[in-house]
């Protein structure tokens, strides 16, 4: 497979491959996903807007350049915004490959980064030299401003151009709390939005703090997804409830819904509303509890990503899959294809 | 019950007329307000004389502007309920014919007061669908005039790009209507301000409408347009009229 490399939410050609509840495998144009939804369903996205998270600048003590990429925070809380954690790379910037980038100085807390206008101090390491909790001097105001107006978003090499925040945020983006663009909703347009509404299929949103795709680490890597806090509205939850009990199906956009949908499981077909903080990994030992269908994107085996489809579909279906995408030339990351899978009754997976 | 508790308001060009009286009375009923405006030194003024708003400097008329707002409005706020697209540019210095209007002058009349509503309307739509989602309603109010309605001599610039704004309006509210989200576009008559001024320098203040008595008609209006909503005892929402889902 290869990396999509255009910014582009809604390309024309996209391709969306399908994956029913049987294992059986076929493709339709994305831009036709609306099609596969019935009358009924409860589709929920995740409504995070993307942080200009990537913040450069100098460590004080050394004079070394950083690059700091936010990457976890405590809780949703407006006024919670001085403690970040955050992935540190050294000089350089998005154009390098992360697994080839210049490492950091060494930290150690109390250590002082000037990040443009922000400055924070480095108050622990956290079981890496590279993930650090950062704490922002200031005021919530000019934390804001500071991340706003110096922060870019967190970027891979394998997009050229640099990426502006209208180019990661979803049509529906509301808080800006995600570190990376939960970009499985780039496929939502208001025009999807009107037919669904028009079609009777019900859509509701719920909001998680997406954390970082990628560290460049393998060792961090293996640590991803990082805890994600996340926020299920009242409306949300009474959504969910009554559909389960009316026995329709509830359809994920994107890898972080289902994440927050099954954290805030209760076990009696139903889920908590508020907030929470999702801790937990999605993969083939897991019995989803709320989710039927998930339409994501293309990932790479191996990632989280991809082990979450594992909770869907069996290694056999997900590997024959991988084999289809791969000769049909369907584009991975957040700008590419995308795939849809419904939930294999539990015996069939293998 | 007061309704403009936890309201989530955002007002361009708040820190003179009708736009400092948004805030303040906003403010003073209750809501939680940020405003937008250019000059940083104006923006910390009114944000210590109305303690509990939000200050943000940034300009409208500015595409890379848009984001690092809207960033900052629904971050320090958490979300939004209201909008109101009031930040307003003359055009020329002072009011000419059209055929002695500078190109760039319309330009900014048309950045400021058509294409960076739209743009900071588009950035911020998806959080104002969420609180219509949620029973809270959603308002975009665009502050209007007479002149995009009478093609007043002198006033083409802004007038012109008055008259597509109300219309921008009109339509949006027609297509977002069914996600719940309302646009509305308001005349709130000859006033008091530094516009007004601008335009129609030796005008007596005494025959203007005080910008206070306008605000207060704008938001009457903008209240009048969002859901009576009553707020249970644990805080969350349930739209008059309807049973809560238990």
């Amino acid at each position: 497979m290869i990396a999509a490399a255009d910014p582009v939410q809604r390309p024309q050609d996209a391709k969306l491959l399908v994956v029913d509840a049987l294992g059986h495998i076929s493709h339709t144009r994305r831009r036709d996903f609306v099609d596969l939804l019935r009358r009924g369903d409860l589709v929920i996205a995740n409504d995070a807007a993307t942080l200009p998270a990537s913040l450069t600048g100098r460590h004080l003590s050394t004079g070394s350049e950083v690059e700091a990429r936010l990457a976890g925070r405590r809780s949703l809380s407006v006024d919670d915004v001085g403690s970040y954690s955050a992935v540190m790379f050294g000089a350089g910037d998005f154009r390098t490959p992360t697994e080839n980038r210049a490492a950091p100085p060494l930290f150690v807390p109390g250590d002082d980064l000037a990040l443009g206008p922000l400055r924070a101090t480095v108050t622990k390491t956290l079981g890496h030299p590279r993930l650090v909790s950062l704490q922002f001097d200031g005021s919530v105001a000019e934390i804001w401003a500071g991340i706003a107006r110096h922060g870019r978003p967190i970027q891979y090499a394998h997009i050229t151009s640099p990426l502006s925040l209208w180019d990661v945020w979803t049509v529906i983006a509301g808080p800006p709390v995600a570190f990376e663009p939960p970009s499985a909703g780039f496929v939502l347009d208001w025009q999807a939005l009107s037919t669904m509404s028009a079609r009777g299929i019900d859509f509701a949103t719920i909001t998680l703090a997406a954390g970082i795709s990628s560290t460049g680490d393998t060792e961090l890597d293996a640590r991803l997804p990082f805890d994600e806090p996340y926020e299920i509205p009242s409306a949300t939850a009474h959504a969910i409830d009554r559909a389960l009990s009316d026995g329709r199906r509830i359809v994920a956009i994107g890898t972080t819904v289902v994440r927050a949908l099954e954290h805030a499981a209760t076990g009696r077909r139903s889920v908590r509303a508020g907030q929470g903080v999702a801790t937990q990994r999605i993969n083939e030992t897991s019995r989803l509890q709320i989710v039927d269908a998930i339409l994501s994107g293309v990932h790479e085996p191996a990632t989280s990503h991809h082990q979450l489809l594992r909770a869907f579909a069996g290694g056999t279906t997900l590997r024959e899959a991988d084999a289809v995408m791969s000769a049909r030339g369907y584009r991975t990351h957040e700008f590419g294809d995308s795939v849809w899978f419904e939930r294999e009754p539990a015996s069939t997976q293998g | 019950m007061n309704r403009f508790i936890d309201l989530r308001v955002a007002v361009t060009g708040g820190t003179s007329g009708l736009g400092l009286a948004l805030v303040q009375q906003l403010s003073a009923r209750g809501a939680r307000v940020a405003f937008v405006a250019r000059g940083r030194e104006r923006v910390e003024r009114v944000a210590r004389e109305c303690p509990g708003t939000h200050g943000i400097v940034g300009d409208v008329s500015l595409k890379t502007d848009i984001y690092p707002i809207a960033v900052q409005i629904l971050g320090e706020l958490g979300g939004l309920d209201v909008l109101i697209n009031n930040a307003s540019d003359l055009g020329p210095a002072t009011l000419r014919l059209l055929g002695d209007t500078d190109c760039e002058d319309l330009e900014r009349a048309l950045a400021t007061n058509l294409v960076g509503p739209f743009r900071l309307t588009k950035a911020v739509l998806g959080a104002l669908s969420a609180s219509a989602r949620a029973g809270r309603g959603a308002v975009v109010l665009n502050i209007s005039s007479d002149a995009a309605l009478n093609p007043y001599p002198t006033w083409g610039a802004y007038g012109a790009s008055k008259a597509a704004l109300r219309h921008l309006s009109a339509i949006w509210d027609s297509e977002i209507a069914e996600q719940g989200v309302r646009v509305l576009s308001l005349d709130p008559g000859d006033m008091d301000t530094p516009l007004h001024a601008q335009a129609v320098p030796g005008a007596d203040p005494s025959t203007l409408k005080r910008p206070q008595v306008a605000a207060l008609e704008m938001i009457d209006a903008i209240m009048a347009a969002l859901p009576v909503v009553e707020r249970d005892l644990d805080g969350a929402l349930a739209i008059a009229g309807h049973q809560r889902v238990q």
